[in-house]
């Protein structure tokens, strides 16, 4: 049991680690232009809604890994 | 960093030896004015004092103090303010029972003076890729940030000893993670977190002589989430802290809403006949970390502890295996 919790934490790092490199590569471009002093808090609004997309989509991916890391346990 | 030792050292010792030696007078008192709640996991009727947070607070205050004296720096205040506010919301629901929604609001508030005394950078670092820069949604991460590590610890403070025993391991290991990215002050002004768990872990450790309470998990917590952002180090924070995650990622995704742990009504564990602690069958209760790992079979409410803190000496080798990629881009 033990181990697939470690297994569990693992699984945590990675989707950490790929998730930030989605982050960088997609929020960090991002810029508004042709909206005067606007365009910095466009391109916040914009960023924030593709963040909470990326975390809401993080956090299935991570109930999908924990249905399937313990299966067995969850249904104790 | 040579200039920064002798603030490093006296803040250590000040916040070891407060909490050390203020903590056996705070019991002596709180025994007399019955401040006791009984201790579950013991087959005797065995009850314990609580909050502990005070003197966790009191050992913060005097060592952030200290380094305060010697480098005047913001970020110290900024963190000193937030994580008394903390522990003031914790002795609040110490005291009197609050509702479910009051913790997480009241440390959203709580985190206002990182805002306010501009205590942080808006740039986000990730390993390998680089950082990004979130002008405003970064204030809404510190406003959320503070109330998640504040209740992530208190949620995890369910056996003797864990709550503190967690905060040793995943505070120094943010301190060295913060020493590898080279933010030697922050390091610094991290270490009294640590050197403070450590000494309530003394008293708090199996058989507990006294709880922290919601004062004193909230103040570890606050702390920590503060640390975090004025260091510039969200994300190796959050990877530390990964068990405690995993227990409030597992709660939530299990009652599906946010709710006091009191309120719930079905038990995600019992005891054995010779009273180890065992997973339930119950089908409404809580999956959480020690229902996960109690599912191997029943074991005692030491070894439960053992086991969580072997997972978080394992969150804190990827943090800091995390803290050196920080540096490497591809």
């Amino acid at each position: 049991m033990k181990s697939k919790l470690f297994v569990f934490l693992f699984a945590m790092w990675g989707l950490i680690i790929v998730g930030g490199g989605i982050i960088v590569t997609i929020l960090g471009p991002i810029s508004i232009s042709g909206f005067g002093e606007f365009d910095w808090f466009l391109a916040s609004v914009i960023k924030a809604v593709i963040a909470i997309f990326l975390v809401v989509i993080w956090i299935l991916i991570l109930s999908k890994i924990k249905n399937w890391i313990f299966k067995k346990e969850i249904k104790l | 960093m040579i200039d920064l030792l002798i603030p490093a050292i006296i803040s250590c010792i000040v916040a070891f030896f407060i909490v050390f030696f203020m903590t056996p007078p705070l019991i002596k008192i709180l025994e007399k004015r019955n401040f006791a709640v009984k201790d579950m996991n013991k087959k005797e009727d065995i009850m314990v004092v609580r909050p502990g947070g005070p003197v966790i607070l009191a050992g913060i205050i005097a060592s952030e103090l200290v380094l305060y004296a010697f480098l005047q720096m913001n970020e110290i205040l900024a963190i000193l303010i937030t994580t008394s506010a903390a522990c003031v919301i914790g002795y609040v629901d110490d005291r009197k029972v609050m509702g479910g929604w009051f913790k997480p609001l009241a440390l959203a508030i709580a985190a206002i003076p990182i805002i306010a005394l501009g205590a942080y950078d808006t740039n986000l670092a990730f390993p390998l890729f680089g950082t990004v820069q979130i002008p405003a949604l970064y204030l809404i991460l510190i406003i959320f940030m503070i109330p998640i590590t504040g209740n992530t610890i208190n949620s995890i403070d369910v056996l003797n000893g864990v709550a503190s025993g967690f905060m040793v391991i995943a505070s120094f290991s943010l301190s060295i993670c913060l020493f590898i990215v080279q933010n030697y002050e922050i390091a610094i002004v991290s270490l009294p977190l640590g050197f403070v768990s450590l000494a309530f872990y003394k008293y708090h450790k199996v058989p507990s002589k006294i709880f922290p309470g919601d004062s004193g998990a909230l103040t570890l917590g606050a702390m920590y989430g503060a640390i975090a952002i004025v260091g510039g180090v969200e994300i190796i924070a959050a990877i530390a802290l990964l068990p405690a995650v995993i227990n409030s990622f597992l709660f939530l995704s299990s009652v599906k809403r946010v709710v006091e742990h009191r309120q719930i009504k079905g038990k995600p564990v019992e005891h054995t006949k010779n009273f180890l602690l065992k997973a339930t069958d119950d089908k409404k209760a809580p999956v959480t970390l020690v229902r996960l790992i109690l599912a191997g079979g029943p074991m005692s409410e030491k070894q439960v502890g053992y086991a969580i803190f072997k997972l978080t000496v394992f969150s804190g080798i990827l943090a800091v295996i995390t803290a050196f990629m920080i540096g490497v881009s591809l």
